[in-house]
């Protein structure tokens, strides 16, 4: 058993909350996210970005910051504006999403800043026994 | 000029052969692969298998001329021989939108797939595929909501889902069950499966496993902050049984069930479909008994066939096969129905085994299902083959961890993103799949104990069910 590995996922413990598509991996570099823009704009997808207070993370709709940027190309520009988010709002997850209007879906999504963790916010009466 | 009643048999070919014919976009276009009894003539084999599917049958009658065969008759309009095989060949056969219900899956292939396969005159008969006209497609309910519906309920973009059947199949009690369900979810997985025989046995009645996956997934949600489900299999000895268990499935909050709909019969399905759709519920769909009717080549039904039909019938996910793992699967046919599974037009494409264009209309797509023997090192092949529409099921490849299921889990979710983060930075994923994923296990113990615990397992069996080619 010894050389058996616990899994340290806790409900007490914010870090292990998730925020989908690429938060299984370490915290992507400055050069990794550029390359993810690069991959949003090659496949003609138009970029955006949301933010949120990290307690109310599960919540569908996330703060849209100004509007959606349609048609924008230019990788630098893409980036500026998820910096911008994350000054403007320091504390609060920031996520890039690149909408692909074709398909009515979004392409991909993955949080770019990650917030401060919150307090622990939970309802216990999500776990009492059903049975 | 009116006809005259001449009592006795005609050749099939004098009525049903029309090789002028061209058809029409309303008709259904079937493609049959026939091998005929020896010294039966192809154009005679060809006739007597679209009379048999349509208005003929084995003697003139009277009433024929009380209507307009011509009207509604079906007709084998051309042959082709069959690459690589110097015996059976295809015949392709269009038939008129008259002879069908509007919607009706069941009265299309009792139509085409009925008496004529017990026919003498051909001793194999095999449908490869469909042509479904847009009126009816149009008629047909399709997906409860679709690969894009799915996605916005469960906010999942930019990358393949993960799923796991629970193992072993039967025997566990509803309580030890939940346990492996919540320890997948909570390492990583969007998705835990009933498997298909798993329906209400008395070592665990239906409503106490329904509950306690339903706890397991709320736990699960609460601590990694994601959505996740357990596709509750409803399947049952009856439909109001089935209905039942669908309606508890809501009742507790799961976001999808699961049925499986040739052992459930496809009226049942499709109302199971109609269901889920006018009940916000999510519909998986497996597949037990398709290889019984879509694995011999020379008889039988195509699975790029029975999954046009489950598209038409509606399921939200349908498993395809993976191409890599332990299950009979040809990449490019697999390529081909996975496509006809999600895309809104299909080109005829004979390299892939798609015989005809598919148009379907504004009908949402399914998310096909790669499962059965697959594990991390798959993984680059897996996301290369199956592109982010798909769902990704590792049954011993997640529960056979050697540090347990929620290890299993984290191990594939690493590798599935950083497979999907190196495609999209340009990497070649089968060429460079091994540097990707050790690279990724530096920063996962999970996925370098993964990788060390499945590193010598391979499926290198032929495929019994190849595309025809010269070089078989």
């Amino acid at each position: 058993m010894s050389d058996i590995q616990d899994f340290p996922s806790r409900i007490s413990d914010p870090a292990s909350r998730k925020m989908e598509t690429f938060s299984y991996l370490p915290e992507l570099t400055r050069e990794e996210i550029r390359k993810q823009v690069e991959y949003i704009v090659s496949q003609g997808w138009n970029p955006a970005v949301e933010h949120i207070e990290p307690a109310y993370a599960r919540a569908t709709y996330w703060y849209m910051w100004k509007l959606p940027m349609f048609g924008e190309t230019d990788v630098d520009r893409i980036l500026a504006e998820v910096d911008a988010c994350h000054e403007a709002n320091p504390g609060n997850h920031v996520r890039l999403i690149g909408y692909d209007n074709t398909n009515q879906t979004q392409g991909t999504a993955m949080v770019v800043y990650r917030g401060t963790p919150p307090e622990q916010v939970f309802c216990a009466d999500r776990l009492t026994p059903r049975t | 000029m009116a006809k005259t009643y001449q009592a006795g048999v005609k050749e099939y070919r004098d009525t049903y052969w029309d090789p002028d014919y061209t058809p029409k976009d309303s008709d259904i276009l079937a493609c049959f692969k026939i091998t005929p009894q020896p010294g039966v003539p192809r154009e005679e084999a060809a006739a007597a298998v679209a009379a048999e599917s349509s208005t003929g049958t084995w003697t003139t009658v009277w009433t024929d001329l009380l209507t307009d065969l011509d009207y509604y008759k079906g007709r084998a309009y051309a042959i082709e021989d069959v690459p690589g095989d110097d015996e059976a060949f295809y015949a392709f056969i269009a038939y008129p939108m008259g002879l069908f219900e509007e919607g009706s899956i069941v009265n299309v292939f009792t139509s085409l797939v009925g008496n004529v396969f017990g026919f003498k005159a051909v001793r194999g008969l095999r449908l490869e595929d469909i042509r479904f006209p847009l009126w009816f497609v149009a008629t047909c309910h399709g997906p409860p909501h679709g690969i894009y519906v799915e996605r916005d309920k469960l906010d999942k973009y930019g990358r393949p889902l993960l799923g796991c059947t629970i193992k072993p199949k039967l025997g566990l009690s509803a309580k030890n069950y939940g346990r492996a369900v919540y320890e997948c979810l909570r390492g990583g997985l969007d998705f835990t499966k009933d498997d298909e025989n798993v329906n209400s046995q008395p070592f665990m009645r239906w409503r106490d496993r329904f509950l306690f996956c339903q706890e397991a997934i709320d736990k699960a949600e609460l601590e990694t902050g994601e959505k996740k489900g357990h596709y509750l299999n409803v399947t049952a000895p009856d439909v109001e049984e089935m209905f039942k268990r669908a309606e508890f499935a809501k009742e507790v909050g799961s976001r999808i069930i699961m049925s499986d709909y040739l052992t459930l019969g496809w009226a049942a399905h499709q109302s199971l479909a109609k269901w889920c759709r006018d009940n916000g519920m999510l519909l998986h769909v497996h597949r037990a008994m398709h290889a019984v009717i879509d694995r011999n080549p020379n008889h039988g039904i195509n699975f790029r066939v029975l999954a046009k039909m489950l598209r038409l019938l509606g399921g939200d996910h349908l498993h395809s096969g993976t191409v890599v793992g332990k299950l009979e699967g040809d990449r490019a046919a697999t390529l081909g129905w996975i496509d006809l599974l999600r895309d809104r037009y299909v080109k005829e494409d004979r390299s892939r085994g798609i015989f005809f264009d598919q148009d379907w209309g504004q009908m949402p797509g399914v998310f096909p299902v790669a499962s059965g023997g697959i594990h991390v090192w798959h993984m680059p092949a897996l996301v290369s083959i199956f592109g982010d529409n798909s769902v990704l099921q590792f049954g011993g490849g997640t529960l056979g961890h050697p540090w347990g299921n929620a290890a299993g889990a984290a191990a594939n979710r690493v590798a599935l993103e950083a497979c999907v983060k190196a495609r999209n930075e340009g990497r070649e994923l089968e060429k460079e799949g091994k540097d990707i994923l050790t690279q990724a296990a530096r920063h996962s113990p999970e996925l370098k104990v993964a990788m060390e615990t499945w590193k010598e397992i391979k499926f290198e069996f032929d495929t019994v069910d190849k595309l025809d080619t010269q070089h078989r």
